[in-house]
């Protein structure tokens, strides 16, 4: 055994490979992406471990290793099961052989999401079983359980960790080595295999009876606790689960006695262990991120068994609805609860404005080019323009401001067509990164040619998975399981749809890709521009620009593009040598020349 | 020992090998050391925080408010809207070279960091204000500034923590082309946080 220090994330994975897992597949998506990442790292070549080009084919992938006896691990953010939920809910009244975990990273705040959803809420209505790690030690540990649970009751089953434990560090000790499972091999059976409306009328059934069986086993799983101090009766309760667990322990190591309970298996609810833990209890404050799960469930128990219990948290105003929590917070909830003086924080003189720091896309990046090229040629020009998820979000900013929605993986594609069907005379643009294309962005383009739609697609084809950390994707020509393939090529995909006119370009290349749109715009039907540059923060670059004294100080390259390397020092515009990566755009944007030393050069 | 420190700046400046550094530092010793760090969005230009708790009290992995015993800043503005954190008699490090935002060129406000600086100076009841430019003048870049401010707290001697622990992890961690020059950067530091040791 050694120690390794390391993230959330790594230790789900390093728990999986301890678990014997044999097929690894997901989808990059912050804050789950490290998992596969820490997987391809440490496995041996026994596991297959992919990125799969979404989350439903990694389910799909996954659920079949299951069906053949294998360990199978699938992981993705939480928008990402929502691509997953297809297959997700039919496989829940299939089952599995082997062990089968779905993770499904929550991101409450969000910080780096489209929605606060709740994965233990979509685990009741999936019908299957929900972990609920509190730190990233407990994650090693639950992950194994996880699996164990998964074959013993064979059903997949999530796995929810939050941005803090995804994201948090600690130490765990993990063996020398891995051993993947021994499996079966799949066994041909139609009767179990093959759903039909028959087949599920008769699993719900068995389905509904096991959840009964699950709870009342996870009424006595290690990770549901109850910690009092003394024994001493207290009529107090905080019921809490995951990242909570530990903001509440923060304050309540110092303040035992309230009881703590924590529930680490939200679906099945653990029933007996819960109103075992409420013996003599008659008040109990809620603590829980996302939706109030846990409230509702001693809620419905309540009054189920009559008992006399007051039921504080979300639904009563006494914890926030929405957004995180943190430590502070939480103490001054439980504060307010057992009547002590909340205590205040330290008063210092009030701040100075501070500077605001928005996310901006980097220096040299070439999508500030794509959109600037975009922009330009359609200047005083009608247009929509429908973005998509990823870096290229981030071409909402000003100054450039070229993103009109953003909705959801792909969805800039077909929202594109949407507004062609209700204006006309607009020109329609969807903007999609490479990733996402594969991702969800291909059937929106059949869509867009079998209906006949007028819009021009834009990829901004950056050669990775920028956001999400630099995720290898179908048309990187490299695979998790560092083999080097046969890369999948936009252009012929495109083509096979049916899309007449494409173009690619180098958007740094600030006339070639404003004649591209041009010539694209004054076109009917779907067309379809390639702005093929690599993503500046792989492919990295010594060049500098540098102002020369023919600088006039019109700050236009500021006003018109917003790049971090562009400043003004002392009144006059100078270059951030420390950011600029000679990417040439400002040169080709100054109207005295004044800006050289790019790639323009 | 429970410790808590918090590393903050500006996405790209290097606070997350600082505290990988810290953390290691700290394990190696034998104390029981969580640590959180800021990713995805943020990266981009934007604030940067990581959180090193060392002890066995830390449950939460990130510090909350008033329970840093040490800030490092690694731009004067991201020490001021992190001072909440701070304790009472926490010491707070800090460089005094501004990192302007992007909107910052966009909309002037004539932001420089002299008005955060002077801040920290009223609020802070230990201060160690640093000049990364000076700091890392000997190394060539500033892009060392994070091993050099880890020194400066090294040398202050308030977290219990030697120079030898901090070069046996620079060794292993850092990449061997610049294992050098992180290593002076470290001893320049150490130099400088010794003249403001924390009695």
């Amino acid at each position: 055994m050694r120690q390794e220090y390391v993230m959330g994330n790594g230790a789900i994975a390093l728990g999986a490979l301890v678990a014997g897992v044999n097929v690894v597949s997901g989808y990059p998506g912050t804050p789950s992406s490290e998992i596969i990442e820490t997987i391809a790292k440490h496995s041996n070549k026994d596991v297959h471990v992919e990125w799969s080009v979404n989350e439903k084919a990694a389910l799909e992938v996954a659920a079949s290793g299951a069906y053949a006896g294998a360990r199978t691990l699938v992981t993705m953010k939480q928008v990402g099961l929502n691509v997953a939920a297809d297959p997700l809910m039919s496989l829940a009244y299939v089952g599995v052989k082997g062990g089968m975990v779905i993770v499904s990273a929550d991101d409450p705040g969000p910080i780096s999401s489209q929605t606060e959803q709740d994965t233990r809420a979509f685990a009741e209505f999936a019908r299957i079983p929900v972990f609920d790690p509190s730190s990233p030690e407990e994650a090693y540990e639950m992950i194994q359980d996880a699996f164990d649970y998964s074959e013993k009751y064979q059903t997949p089953v999530l796995f929810r960790p939050t941005t803090r434990v995804c994201h948090a560090y600690a130490s765990i000790e993990v063996p020398e080595e891995y051993k993947v499972k021994e499996y079966e091999g799949f066994v041909k059976d139609s009767g179990k295999w093959v759903i039909f409306p028959r087949l599920s009328y008769m699993n719900h059934a068995k389905i509904e009876k096991r959840n009964v069986e699950i709870g009342e086993d996870f009424s006595n799983y290690r990770f549901n606790t109850v910690e009092v101090k003394d024994d001493k009766a207290s009529k107090k309760a905080v019921i809490t689960s995951g990242i909570s667990y530990a903001y509440t322990k923060e304050f309540l190591q110092y303040h035992k006695d309230v009881k703590l309970i924590r529930i680490a298996t939200a679906h099945p609810f653990p029933e007996s262990f819960l109103l075992e833990a409420l013996e003599g209890v008659d008040e109990v404050l809620c603590i829980e991120e996302l939706s109030p799960y846990i409230e509702g469930q001693v809620l419905r128990i309540a009054g189920k068994h009559h008992l006399s219990l007051k039921v504080y948290g979300k639904l009563t105003g006494h914890v926030p609805a929405s957004g995180e929590n943190n430590a502070n917070m939480v103490e001054g909830v439980i504060c307010r609860f057992i009547g002590m003086k909340v205590c205040k924080g330290l008063e210092r003189e009030e701040k100075p404005a501070l500077p605001v720091r928005p996310p901006v896309l980097c220096a040299g990046c070439p999508h500030r080019a794509s959109f600037y090229a975009v922009k330009k040629a359609m200047k005083g020009k009608k247009s929509y323009f429908c973005g998509d998820i990823g870096c290229y979000t981030l071409g909402n900013a000003m100054p450039l401001d070229m993103v009109d929605t953003c909705l959801c993986m792909g969805a800039g594609i077909t929202m594109a067509q949407g507004f062609h069907w209700v204006d006309k005379e607009g020109t329609c643009f969807a903007f999609v990164g490479d990733s996402t294309f594969f991702a969800s962005g291909m059937t929106g383009v059949v869509n867009a040619v079998y209906n006949n739609a007028d819009m021009i697609l834009c990829v901004l084809d950056n050669s990775t998975t920028a956001m999400t950390g630099h995720q290898p994707h179908p048309g990187t020509g490299l695979n998790m399981m560092g083999q080097f393939v046969d890369k999948v090529s936009i252009p012929k995909v495109l083509e096979g749809i049916g899309v007449k006119k494409i173009v690619t370009v180098n958007p740094l290349d600030l006339n070639a890709a404003i004649k591209a749109v041009e010539e694209c715009a004054a076109l009917d039907g779907v067309k379809a521009i390639i702005f093929k540059s690599p993503c500046i923060a792989i492919e990295k670059s010594d060049k500098k620009a540098a102002i020369s004294d023919k600088c006039i100080q019109c700050k236009k390259c500021i006003k018109e593009i917003g790049c971090p390397a562009l400043c003004v020092t002392d009144g006059k515009v100078t270059i951030d040598t420390n950011l600029c990566t000679g990417c040439g755009l400002c040169s080709q944007i100054c109207p005295v020349n004044a800006i050289g030393g790019g790639s323009n050069e | 020992m429970n410790k808590n420190v918090l590393i903050c700046g500006v996405g790209g400046q290097g606070t997350v090998l600082a505290s990988k550094l810290l953390a290691s530092a700290h394990m190696r010793l034998g104390n029981v050391v969580h640590s959180a760090e800021t990713i995805g969005m943020a990266q981009r230009g934007g604030s940067v925080t990581s959180h090193v708790r060392i002890g066995n009290e830390a449950h939460s992995p990130l510090i909350p408010l008033g329970k840093a015993d040490v800030i490092m800043a690694f731009e004067p503005a991201e020490a001021v809207r992190s001072i909440d954190y701070l304790k009472d008699d926490g010491i707070v490090i800090v460089n005094s070279v501004p990192v302007k935002p992007t909107t910052e060129s966009l909309h002037d406000t004539g932001y420089d960091g002299t008005v955060m600086i002077e801040y920290l100076k009223k609020v802070c009841k230990h201060l160690v204000v640093v000049d990364a430019g000076e700091l890392c003048a000997s190394l060539g870049s500033d892009r060392y500034f994070n091993v050099a401010v880890l020194g400066v707290l090294v040398g202050t001697k308030k977290l219990d923590i030697d120079e030898e622990t901090v070069v046996a992890e620079i060794k292993e961690r850092v990449n061997a082309r610049f294992v050098e020059t992180n290593l002076k950067a470290l001893h320049i530091g150490i130099e400088t946080g010794g003249k403001y040791e924390v009695k």
